[in-house]
């Protein structure tokens, strides 16, 4: 099927380094033009890496590489090995590999899980009982006239009708979506976007744009009840960096590059983005635009908002753009506050002007443990009063930081065991710190060595005031290892009978302890209602912090076991949870965005007359409706 | 010695009063108010801060344990002489245990006596729950070692009044909200505001109420649990106390001496207690759906907020709601059945005639769903006969007759034989009033038949629902829900076969005459007690008049009345009834209520009155009712 041909790269610095050659490749009807990819550390065995590397490049097989039916890397996942023990597979992550001998134990005794009651999902997508693809031959003729790659099997557009809500990962286990896009569009750059809006113009058809897929607000899902071809616009061909002006610290990308690959390409030219969200292995530019993202380290670089200077997006009405790449403008209202978190309702994000900085010289991990969860809220709101927030602060709770041991790998040495029991030993014997109260706060530091140093220094004798003690590098380093790998963990849940799911929302520091306690209650409260028969697992971390608020993040997961719906309960505990959060205070949504999940509260949340105003622009843009995910409004 | 160790609120941190003091001074709301009048006066915040000290210092309670092992000894050396027994309901109290380590506890205990909160805390006490911090009166203050005593088992103490003061509000709200945040302990106090002297429910007080509701608004809880306590008793210590004082003989400031001479009480027989702990209700479930949050998260939490119409309804409610729920559980005595008999047979009842009606009424009463504590091992007999002995102070048996204890004195001035009838028929008033409680609902639909003389259900809704209106003050009613009040009402006297409904017309069963005439009769003395004041004052010629002068006027007007005898309505000497009847006016917009630098004047809006004196004389003498031709 493929023919690489892997030669030595002669120009690049590092070995080993490999040039692929990937010749043409014959995919149904779409001749694949020829790419050249650059990858570090290929070993010899070259099938799955292999198509990683072409994944990076060619994101058409890029879902060949990620699961269909959950979250991630199809070689990266949780299982319970033939001991029972629990091990996460793969080689991408510090854990892969690693044996996590406490898990188990965990999900048992915080879950009421066991391994036992198990219950897989299918195998195989079962494409005979995937709707059919509708499309009209007459539009069909004009896209193959544009020479755009496009697709109508079944799995391509399976992978494009969800985002990895709970309810879509278990549809896609066990069920099949009412609605998905009739046909999947590549389009390789700006140019091609406008042709296709122009097709779905004249032709009257649905768009919807995809980007990475990690959407957890339901913006994805097709609307059932949509009559007309429903278009899935794929920007992963739209993936380049056109420029980069290192006078004025910008570079000018494709809107459909992926997080991870951005930073790195970056990172070839000895810059970066420092935008992080969470998501960044399989999120798209494009996707952070129309949800206003927030960055794991925005202290230093900002949240999309701050670091967008230029987007350019193609809608019915035509392209919208300013006319300059300036910092700041007073022109009227800012037309990319239009834009940025617009959802995919108004249009493509084609090509984004970002801010880029130097790589910073100097990283440090580091981690403080606080005797309670008010102290650590207490500490957290001092360090943003002195606006002297690292990178990245974060505050756990007690449930979170326990959770965290049950992912601890297996220990190398007694040595080591020895010395965590010691270190266990001196804050809750020595300090007197109740293991069922204390939580931990994780940092990151960058900068220049001399200033990280300074600025620890800074960090840890504020929070020393409020009872702080450090507690190493190595338990901030897995802390923050810990939120790439907790989304595969929901995949091993489902198998065992657990759902779950995260959500977030922002509140001013007055209401922050309230919040986050009453949220977990109402959770508890509500599981009990509905009967659920296991406590369930309900936590938060603080995850950002502001001047005037912070940004809060909950986990939240049930074991299922004896009810017969659990989605529906799953969605009408999920409902209560942000009710209680509209109560106390709390917004409707920091970074996920509202989509279809939680647009009921949007009139509540902005006014009438708000809504109106958004509902008016989107009239003149899109009269017909050919952006019609329907989300927000 | 009994090891206390009761279980407490899952989020509680230890403190100590002394520390709860400092939080609420160093809160940001007390901070705030302080400052705002540091402001407004020019006075030093220093100063003021003082003052709030001293607040804090006048009000604060002071637990120890000392204090309330001493009270629990001699509390219950004292119960045990007074009283029979104590029944409580366990289930309830497992169930406010539950409640107690779950979320912050308000007890609701209904007001009779001044034993209630004595009698809880013992009660908790002895069942090993938290003590609850009470919020009393400070007329309590001024009994030397007592007042302090109180203080060390959990009272804390307001003011009467203190509306006005925002620095003593602030403290004070502060104050209770600090307690019930931290899950320091229960929180009690009064939804009555004060002992009700007629044993009827008083209209709830809404101050305290909002104050423990404000933090479960703020989201600054998760939960509160509101429990309503009914605590009845067979005979009330006050009894006597209370009829002097609502026919105007000012009642003795509380006083250490006085308590001392209370003494003789002590060798008196009070018969049982019951006390029934209700269910605890979740602030949280009554509010659900109910509460726009926007108001409170758009301004910061420490200011202070006036309270927005849908809270002020919601709260409103919620006090109904938790008074009718005591009025649910109140336990009634036989007792309280002869004494509804026996005042409408004045001046003597033959024995085996009250036992017969008595039997009948308890009947009627189980039939409306009245909580009946009937000594069923004991023969109809006996029991009437042992009711009488436990109030021998207010009736006794003379040849078979049974009479109030002053009838029969001839000496004396009428004027003084006016006032012994009155007393007696005061305090027997207030059994039979508890009985009104279970009663009021159908007992008015019987009234509304009686007035209109009409089948025509509209009609009679109509009288009902002006009755209602009237005594709204007067009787616990759910607001804004008349219908379902009388939809009650017709249901009940239905399910007793004195009425049919049809969807037209409500018509009066050929036996169901007499129990219809019985409720009509039950309630008598207000509609008469009503119809002499608003004859009094259309009579009244003064220009404005204030409370003091309005009552004083009525009570000569009624005297007069009853010394000539033109009418036996003893219970319009009732200062809690024309009090009662003033607000009604006052509602009706009859008389206007103005304020004035001394106090509230009252001017009389001669028309509306005229209106509402003739809806009461034209109808009410008629007492036979119109019975359907079946």
């Amino acid at each position: 099927f493929f023919f690489p041909l892997v030669k030595k790269n002669s120009l690049e610095p590092n070995p080993p380094l490999f040039t692929l050659i990937l010749m043409e490749k014959l995919d149904s009807l779409n001749i694949v033009s020829l790419k050249i990819a650059f990858f570090r550390n290929i070993t010899t065995t070259l099938s799955e890496e292999f198509l990683y590397i072409v994944s990076i490049y060619k994101a058409e097989f890029r879902q060949e590489i990620l699961k269909w039916n959950g979250w991630g890397y199809n070689d990266s996942k949780f299982i319970f090995n033939k001991k029972g023990q629990a091990e996460f597979t793969g080689k991408r992550y510090r854990l892969s590999g690693m044996v996590l001998p406490v898990l188990k134990e965990w999900m048992e005794k915080s879950l009421g899980a066991s391994l036992e009651h198990k219950i897989t999902s299918r195998a195989f997508l079962n494409t005979s009982d995937v709707p059919p693809s509708i499309v009209n031959e007459e539009f069909l003729q004009d896209l193959r006239a544009t020479k755009i790659s496009y697709s109508q099997e079944a799995e391509d557009r399976v992978f494009r009708a969800h985002g990895h809500c709970l309810h879509e990962i278990f549809v896609l286990r066990e069920g099949m979506f009412k609605r998905i896009p009739d046909i999947v569009v590549w389009p390789g750059c700006h140019d091609d976007v406008v042709k296709i809006v122009e097709l779905a113009c004249k032709h009257n058809l649905c768009i919807i744009p995809f980007g990475g897929g990690t959407s957890v607000s339901s913006a994805l899902e097709c609307p059932a009840d949509e009559r007309r071809t429903i278009v899935s616009l794929d920007t992963s061909q739209m993936n380049r960096i056109l420029w980069i002006d290192e006078k004025n610290l910008t570079a000018h990308i494709e809107a459909g590059i992926i997080g991870q690959d951005l930073e790195r390409q970056l990172g070839e030219s000895g810059y970066c983005t420092g935008h992080e969200p969470d998501s960044m292995e399989f999120s798209s530019l494009g996707g952070w635009v129309a949800t206003r993202a927030s960055g794991m380290k925005k202290n230093i670089y900002g949240n999309i908002e701050d670091l967008v200077v230029h987007i350019k997006m193609v809608t019915p009405r035509g392209v919208i753009e300013k006319s300059c790449q300036v910092p700041r403008m007073s022109t009227g209202p800012d037309i990319h506050h239009f834009i940025m978190g617009s959802e995919g309702t108004l249009g493509v994000v084609t090509e984004v002007t970002i801010k880029i900085r130097p790589i910073p010289e100097y990283q440090k991990y580091g981690s403080v443990v606080f005797p309670n969860f008010d102290r650590g809220v207490a500490c957290l709101r001092e360090i943003a009063k002195q606006r002297c927030a690292p990178a990245s602060i974060r505050l756990v709770d007690n449930a979170q930081f326990q959770f965290g041991h049950a992912l601890k790998p297996q220990v190398a040495s007694i040595f080591t065991s020895f010395l965590d029991g010691l270190k266990k030993f001196y804050i809750t014997k020595f300090k007197g710190f109740d293991p069922n109260e204390l939580c931990v706060a994780t940092l990151l530091f960058e900068g220049d060595r001399e200033k990280v140093l300074q600025h620890e220094k800074q960090v840890y004798d504020i929070a020393a005031k409020f009872g702080g003690l450090a507690a190493g590098e190595d338990n901030g380093q897995r802390g923050y290892m810990l939120t790439f790998v907790i989304a595969y963990l929901r995949d091993l849940g489902l198998d065992y009978y657990v759902i779950g799911e995260s959500f977030e929302t922002s509140v001013p520091w007055d209401r922050v302890i309230d919040l986050c306690r009453n949220v977990k209650e109402r959770i508890v409260r509500e599981c009990k209602e509905k009967g659920v028969q296991f406590a369930p697992f309900s936590t938060c971390r603080v995850t950002q912090t502001y001047d005037a608020g912070a940004c809060v993040y909950f986990y939240f997961a049930f074991n299922y076991r004896g009810i017969s719906d659990p989605i529906h309960v799953y969605e009408q505990i999920e409902t209560a949870a942000r009710e209680e959060i509209l109560a106390n205070g709390g917004s409707l949504s920091h970074h996920h965005g509202v989509g279809k999940l939680r647009k009921q509260w949007m009139k509540e949340s902005i006014s009438d007359v708000g809504l109106g105003m958004l509902k008016s622009v989107k009239e003149y843009v899109d009269p017909n409706n050919i952006f019609g995910n329907r989300n927000l409004l | 010695m009994k090891c206390y160790t009761p279980v407490i609120y899952k989020g509680l941190s230890a403190c100590k009063p002394s520390a709860i003091k400092n939080s609420v001074l160093q809160s940001e709301q007390v901070q705030y108010v302080i400052k705002q009048l540091s402001k407004e006066m020019g006075e030093s915040t220093d100063i003021i801060q003082e003052e709030a000290i001293e607040i804090l210092d006048e009000m604060g309670h002071n637990l120890h344990i000392g204090a309330i092992r001493f009270f629990a000894f001699s509390l219950s050396k004292i119960f045990k002489r007074i009283f029979q027994r104590v029944c409580v309901n366990e289930e309830g109290i497992q169930k406010l245990q539950q409640a107690i380590q779950e979320h912050p506890v308000v007890l609701l205990p209904s007001h009779r006596s001044y034993i209630d909160f004595l009698m809880l805390s013992y009660l908790l006490y002895t069942h090993d729950l938290a003590l609850p911090v009470i919020a009393a009166g400070m007329d309590f203050l001024g009994m030397k070692i007592v007042g302090e005593l109180l203080r060390r088992s959990g009272a804390f103490f307001m003011r009467r009044t203190f509306g006005g003061n925002r620095l003593y509000w602030a403290v004070f709200a502060e104050y209770v909200k600090t307690m019930l945040r931290n899950g320091y302990a229960p929180i009690e106090f009064f939804l009555e505001g004060t002992r009700s002297r007629t044993a009827k429910t008083l209209t709830p007080k809404f101050g305290l109420l909002s104050i423990v509701m404000e933090p479960f608004f703020k989201r600054e809880v998760f939960d509160t649990y509101l429990v309503p306590i009914s605590i009845s008793y067979e005979r009330i210590l006050e009894e006597s106390l209370y009829a002097y004082e609502l026919l105007g003989v000012p009642k003795p400031k509380e006083s250490t001496s006085g308590l001392l001479k209370a003494r003789k009480i002590l060798s008196d027989n009070f018969g049982s207690i019951h006390v029934y702990f209700g269910q605890p209700v979740s602030l949280r479930t009554l509010a659900s759906g109910r509460i726009n949050r926007c108001p409170y998260n758009l301004v910061p939490r420490h200011l202070p907020q006036r309270l927005s119409e849908e809270i002020q309804e919601f709260v409103t409610d919620v006090a109904y709601k938790m008074e009718l729920l005591q009025i649910e559980n109140m336990v009634l005595s036989p007792w309280v059945l002869i004494a509804s008999v026996l005042l409408q047979n004045l001046p003597a009842i033959d024995f085996e005639l009250l036992v017969e009606k008595t039997l009948w009424l308890k009947g009627l009463t189980q039939a409306f769903g009245g909580f009946l504590e009937w000594p069923d091992n004991l023969c109809a007999n006996k029991a009437v006969t042992s009711s009488l002995a436990l109030h021998s102070n207010i009736v006794s048996l003379v040849n078979g007759q049974v009479v109030l204890n002053d009838v029969g004195m001839e000496d004396g001035a009428t004027e003084e034989l006016v006032f012994k009838q009155a007393l007696s028929i005061l305090m027997c008033g207030a059994y039979r009033n508890q009985l009104l409680n279970v009663f009021v609902r159908p007992s008015l639909v019987a009234v509304a038949l009686q007035m209109t003389q009409s089948f025509r259900k509209e009609e009679i809704y109509s009288c009902f629902n002006f009755l209602r209106d009237i005594f709204s003050d007067e009787f616990i009613f759910f607001p804004g829900i008349a219908l379902k009040d009388f939809e009650e009402g017709c249901f009940l006297l239905t399910k007793c076969d004195v009425i049919q409904v049809t969807p037209q017309e409500i018509l009066v069963t050929e036996r169901g005459n007499s129990v219809a005439v019985f409720l009509a009769a039950l309630f008598r003395p207000f509609m008469e007690g009503y119809q002499i004041i608003s004859r009094y004052l259309s009579k009244e010629t003064k220009e404005a008049f204030t409370e003091k002068q309005f009552i004083l006027g009525i009570r000569n007007f009624a005297f007069q009345l009853l010394e000539i005898g033109s009418t036996q309505c003893y219970e319009v000497l009732s200062s809690d009834l024309q009090k009662n009847a003033l607000a009604t006016f006052v509602r009706l917009d009859v008389v206007k209520k103005m304020k004035t630098t001394n106090g509230f004047t009252y001017t009389i809006n001669k028309e509306a009155l005229s209106k509402t004196a003739e809806m009461f004389d034209s109808q009410i003498p008629i007492r036979k009712l119109v019975t359907a031709r079946l």
